[in-house]
């Protein structure tokens, strides 16, 4: 295994934007483009499971064909004796696992976990699997297994008669004032149910491992969102200490909230190889993508709003739905954006899950605020429409001064300057307020506003930064990039409080033997690491100025210096008095080939136990709202729709995105996730709908001709503007989450524009032309 | 491992031959048929490569007409300046049909054997039901998921969507498909599902696509396709419609016309009522709208397929009235 490193390269390396003054590429805050950008482009960059290893072994995955009921028996007969076979494994012959901690840090019961089931609870769900010595015989055996079932009437989806109310979910309600009176009571009200449907992460790279024992010892080469996450689950279904399990995962093909955790087929891999005792490797195939684990539950809706005539909202009433498998648990929290977007005295917010056949849902960008958003945003421009005033003035005339629920003030809150400065770029004033009113030919045109918002999640992060005696910077963190650009990030951190060019700085990311991190999730990972980095660096620069100033073979020892400074590599006292020495000339006359410093973002007083649960679960992350602020990062959306009045095919032209994400640490990257974010969204609104059989309770668009994406063709030119200012309560340096903020609240803005191009509300996405005709 | 024999063919007889064996198949682009493969719906016992065969790949216009050899590439027959400008309902259809990357390996003959895209046909582990893939086994689709199934053509065994788009240009245009000596219409060659939806083509086993020839016409030379469908590209069409016209010298009465509908058919579905009625008949956009009612004659749903009844029509009143326009 060859160390995996990235070293920056000088990418338009002039200027920053004008928003970040002049700032130097390679700085913090500058334009420095992704540093494994042309790994990447060539191919050098190795992904999991292209790892050559000896004595590879592939394992393949049989999958049940129903979606409730029982296996009753399965036949190996024939795969057993298949060619190149070395195991078929079954729930019969599985090794037993413990239960691991889940990612909330709630302690496992005290049963066995088997990555195979008897019980099936969706269809899809993995029954066996073949290793074989060649994928392809391991393809064909798998065909050979035979499963039967005892077959049960399955629970669909959320329509399903069967489904139920579902189960309250108490800490999801939210209620001030008395909105059922208030509402009542509302000379204007309005009162609509929104739905958004199952949607899937559809990562570029599909998931996989290649899980490997030496000893007692595991390495597993595994896409991951959250090393240290993963490798407890691994160390605790082994009963192996924390420390054997190594997870390696420099380069990550898009995770979108999928990759945090070590799933089902992980598991399987990894029994596999410690029972043949060679390393096994499992590809998820792009199919099993939609069932191996969740994508976002199917949620619904309704959202009822009372207003005074001018359209000041009195009260909001809020009931949302979301469906989790039958025996796992998935809350999609519905009321997350309601509850904050819009100053109301009277609000209340409840929240049921329903029981359905299907896998665990899962994380997928802004779990939570993004149908929220749907919800809220829709609803508010259609008490615009009733009220008979502009969409973006209602949001203005409601604007939340502070978190209307913890009546706390915003850390920053940036909307206003964003709404402003969206409808400016956008050309929002030349607005015809009545729907239908403007047309192109056989194209109606429509044009609408929605606002988003992510909470600023805190956690924590550690880092060493070490200078070398050939003047080069090491940064080693177990966090990772899966393209928002952590590499790059942190080679600009440390650069500029080192004093070092960039290029001289090398990034190890994503192998748990470095020092640990807590999940890349909730866009957190960027405010956590590069405090972590600025922390870990500062103390070197330290420690290398101490040694400057005190050793007394050092240049600068007769100069009696207080301080002195490092630019570009060279080190020399605050008023160029003195030598000036490059790193390499000091730490050879001191006689040191490097100086390490650690940094991290912990509370002081930590001890070893919580660092372990602070990197492994998300039970001690620090809430957006404590203390004195409620920190958030806050958008607006302009978007311009065409629709074909014949066709009902919905084209979004125009996008006009302010955002308000805090400080960027480098605009470029920010601006291109944003972006993403808003291409995702577009997807969302208009074609993303995972596609159930009712009578088989099995999704039939399972791959990506049939599981339509956003393609190049479907998206305009996108124009972002960052709003932001720093926020020195959400981070170190002063940023907050950019990569969750940009899909909230799109889908609302093209629904808003297609109700301003159509008249035509659609409340269910995605809006597919059968919507429209 | 499920083996199968690879066999290089180096001439058009021996590639029939070996087309004859029992389990064998012809392999061009393999877009459609490794595909298949992968999901465990075709399980050849012998590969018959038929791309290295020499000659097969050209595109010759005079004229008479064009002559597209079976292994030209989409995008190839797709940019061919001639066909741009005597077919452009041809090269619109080519352009707007997969991505770049599969245009660029498929080719012309494969592109007219491809599949339907019903999901049930391409899962047989899930769905053992699919009188196209097992005959007599049943019909998964009906009373399933059926929002590309179509509303033409359809039997009680079948109702898969044809899903190309240059069929339905071909079959406009009365392209005839060369099988060696033999030759056949377009329209011929694509089958009704009716009881035997396993029967797609009019080919027999050892015969194989040498070429497509598309007889000149003014209407072709006026032509158009436009294909409607959620995502702007590499998505099959919701509905599309291959169109061309000719006028009277007066430059406004229809002389001749031709209509065929893709995406909502089991075979490319010429619209000869829609011709009928508006031959001889001012291209007024009332006129043509009332006429494109007539495409879906006879057009049954299975529920989430229905807008496909509504939408059709709007594509072929939209596609005759911007073919009309482009004087
Ligand atoms: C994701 C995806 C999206 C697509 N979207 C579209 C679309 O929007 N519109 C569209 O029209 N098409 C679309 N296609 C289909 C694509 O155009 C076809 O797969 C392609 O044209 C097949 O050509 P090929 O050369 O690769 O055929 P192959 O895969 O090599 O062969 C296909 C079949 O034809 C047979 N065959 C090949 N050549 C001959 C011959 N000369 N004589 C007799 N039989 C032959 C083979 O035996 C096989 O059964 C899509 C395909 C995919 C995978
Ligand atoms: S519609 Fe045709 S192809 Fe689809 S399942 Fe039914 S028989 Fe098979």
């Amino acid at each position: 295994m060859t160390v995996h490193e990235i070293r920056t390269r000088h990418c338009d390396s002039k200027r920053g934007d004008a928003s970040d003054g002049a700032v130097l590429a390679e700085a913090v805050g500058g334009r420095l483009s992704r540093v494994d950008g042309p790994a990447k482009i060539t191919g050098a960059a190795k992904y999991a499971v292209e790892q050559q290893l000896d004595g590879l072994s592939h394992a393949v995955l049989v999958e049940s064909t129903i979606a409730a009921g029982r296996v009753r028996s399965i036949d190996t007969a024939a795969a057993e004796s298949a060619p190149g076979v070395l195991l078929v494994l079954t729930p019969d012959n599985v090794l037993r696992l413990n239960t691991a901690t889940d990612w909330l840090g709630t302690p496992p019961p005290d049963a066995p976990y088997y990555p195979l089931a008897r019980d099936i609870t969706f269809s899809g769900q993995h029954v066996a699997a073949v290793v074989a010595e060649s994928f392809e015989q391991a393809v064909a055996a798998a065909a050979l297994v035979k499963v039967s079932y005892d077959e049960m009437a399955a629970i669909v989806d959320l329509s399903d008669p069967k489904a139920g109310d579902g189960i309250p979910i108490d800490a999801m309600t939210k209620e001030w004032g008395d909105a059922q009176a208030a509402f009542a009571s509302a000379p204007v009200r309005i009162c609509a149910a929104y739905n958004t449907p199952r949607e899937y992460q559809t990562p570029l790279e599909p998931h996989g491992l290649i899980a490997h024992w030496e000893g007692d010892q595991l390495t597993v080469w595994e896409p991951s969102q959250w090393l240290d996450g993963m490798a407890r689950t691994y160390a605790e279904w082994f009963g192996v200490p924390f420390e054997n399990v190594r997870l390696i995962s420099p380069y990550i093909g898009g995770g979108f909230g999928s990759k945090a955790f070590a799933y089902g087929y992980s598991a399987v891999a990894a029994i596999a190889a410690k029972m043949l005792g060679r390393p096994v490797k499992l590809a998820v195939t792009r199919p099993q993508t939609f069932t191996a684990y969740g994508g976002r539950a199917a949620t619904r809706q309704t959202v009822a709003l009372g207003a005074d005539a001018e359209g000041r909202i009195q009260s909001i009433v809020h009931r949302g739905v979301n469906e989790t498998s039958v025996d796992g648990m998935w809350v999609e929290p519905l009321g997350s954006v309601t509850s904050i977007m819009y100053a109301t005295p009277n609000f209340s917010s409840r929240q049921n899950v329903v029981r359905v056949n299907t896998v665990v849902p899962g994380a997928l960008r802004a779990p939570g605020e993004n149908p929220s958003a749907f919800g809220i945003e829709s609803a508010i421009d259609e008490l615009a429409d009733e009220v008979g005033i502009d969409p973006l003035e209602i949001r203005l005339r409601n604007y939340a001064e502070q978190d209307p629920e913890v009546k706390k003030p915003w850390s920053t809150r940036q909307l206003r300057e964003a709404y402003a400065a969206g409808a400016e770029a956008f050309g929002w004033s030349k607005r015809t307020p009545e729907p239908r009113s403007m047309r192109d030919g056989n194209q109606l045109i429509g044009w609408g506003v929605a606002a988003g918002t992510y909470p600023v999640r805190r956690a924590y992060g550690e880092a060493v930064v070490r200078i070398l005696a050939d003047g080069s910077v090491e940064v080693e963190s177990s966090s990772i990039d899966m393209g928002q650009g952590t590499y790059t990030i942190l080679a600009q951190t440390a650069a500029e409080v080192v004093g070092v060019p960039a290029e001289n700085v090398v990034v190890k990311l994503g192998d748990s033997r470095y020092p640990r991190a807590g999940v890349t999730g909730g866009s957190r990972l960027a405010g956590v690491m590069t405090g972590a980095v600025y922390k870990a660096a500062t103390a070197a620069l330290d420690q290398l100025v101490g040694l400057a100033i005190s050793d007394p073979n050092s240049p600068f020892h007769a100069l009696q210096a207080n301080t002195l400074v490092v630019t570009k590599g060279r080190i020399a006292s605050p008023r160029g008095d003195g030598p000036e020495v490059s790193i390499t000339e000091l730490l050879g006359s001191v006689g040191r080939d490097h100086i390490e410093a650690m940094g991290d973002t912990m509370p002081a007083n930590s001890t070893v136990e919580d660092r372990y649960k602070n990197y492994t679960t998300i039970a001690t992350a620090l809430s957006h709202t404590e203390g004195d602020y409620s920190r958030h990062s806050w958008c607006a959306h302009f978007i311009e729709v065409r629709v074909d009045e014949d066709f009902g095919t919905v084209r979004v032209s125009r996008v006009v995105s302010a955002l308000d994400s805090g400080r960027l640490y480098n605009p470029k990257l920010a601006e291109s996730q944003w972006r993403g974010g808003i291409i995702m969204g577009i997807g969302q609104a208009l074609l993303e709908e995972g596609i159930v059989d009712r009578r088989h309770g099995r999704i039939v668009n399972n791959n990506l001709a049939d599981y339509l994406i956003a393609t190049n063709a479907d998206i305009p030119d996108i124009e972002v503007i960052s709003v932001g200012i720093p926020d020195p309560h959400s981070s170190v340096l002063g940023g907050k989450g950019v990569g969750e903020l940009g899909i909230v609240g799109v889908a609302p803005a093209i629904a808003n524009a297609v109700f301003h191009a159509t008249g035509k509300r659609v409340r269910d996405l995605p809006i597919t032309l059968e919507k429209l005709i | 491992m499920r083996d199968f024999s690879y066999l290089r063919a180096n001439s058009i007889d021996a590639a029939r031959q070996a087309a004859a064996l029992p389990g064998a198949m012809l392999l061009a682009g393999g877009t459609t048929l490794i595909d298949l493969a992968k999901c465990g719906v075709t399980e050849p016992d012998t590969v018959v490569d038929i791309t290295h065969l020499k000659g097969l790949d050209t595109v010759t216009v005079d004229d008479q007409g064009a002559m597209i050899g079976a292994l030209a590439r989409m995008s190839s027959v797709a940019d061919d300046a001639d066909i741009k400008s005597r077919f452009p309902a041809v090269s619109e259809a080519l352009w707007q049909a997969a991505s770049a990357q599969l245009r660029n390996m498929a080719t012309i003959g494969g592109n007219l054997m491809q599949r339907t895209r019903c999901p049930y046909f391409r899962d047989p582990a899930n769905f053992p039901a699919c009188n196209k893939r097992s005959p007599g086994s049943g019909c998964s689709a009906i009373g399933g998921v059926t929002r590309g199934h179509a509303v033409l053509g359809t039997s009680e065994a079948c109702i898969a969507t044809y899903p190309g788009d240059l069929a339905t240009a071909l079959v406009a245009f009365d392209a005839i498909v060369h099988l060696g000596d033999r030759q056949i219409a377009t329209d011929d060659f694509f089958l009704l599902p009716d009881a035997t939806p396993d029967r797609e083509h009019a080919i027999a086993p050892g015969e194989m696509i040498t070429a497509i020839g598309i007889p000149a016409s003014a209407a072709a030379r006026r032509s158009t396709y436009l294909k409607v469908r959620d995502r702007q590209s590499y998505e099959f069409a919701a509905a599309g419609a291959a169109v061309g016209v000719e006028f009277e010298a007066d430059g406004r009465t229809i002389k001749d016309l031709r209509v065929a509908l893709g995406g909502v058919a089991t075979k490319p579905w010429r619209a000869r009522a829609v011709e009928e009625a508006l031959k001889g008949k001012l291209l007024e956009p009332d006129t043509v709208r009332r006429a494109s009612l007539l495409a879906i004659e006879g057009a049954v749903d299975h529920g989430a397929n229905q807008y496909k009844i509504e939408l059709a029509p709007r594509v072929v009143a939209r596609a005759i009235l911007k073919v009309g326009e482009t004087a």
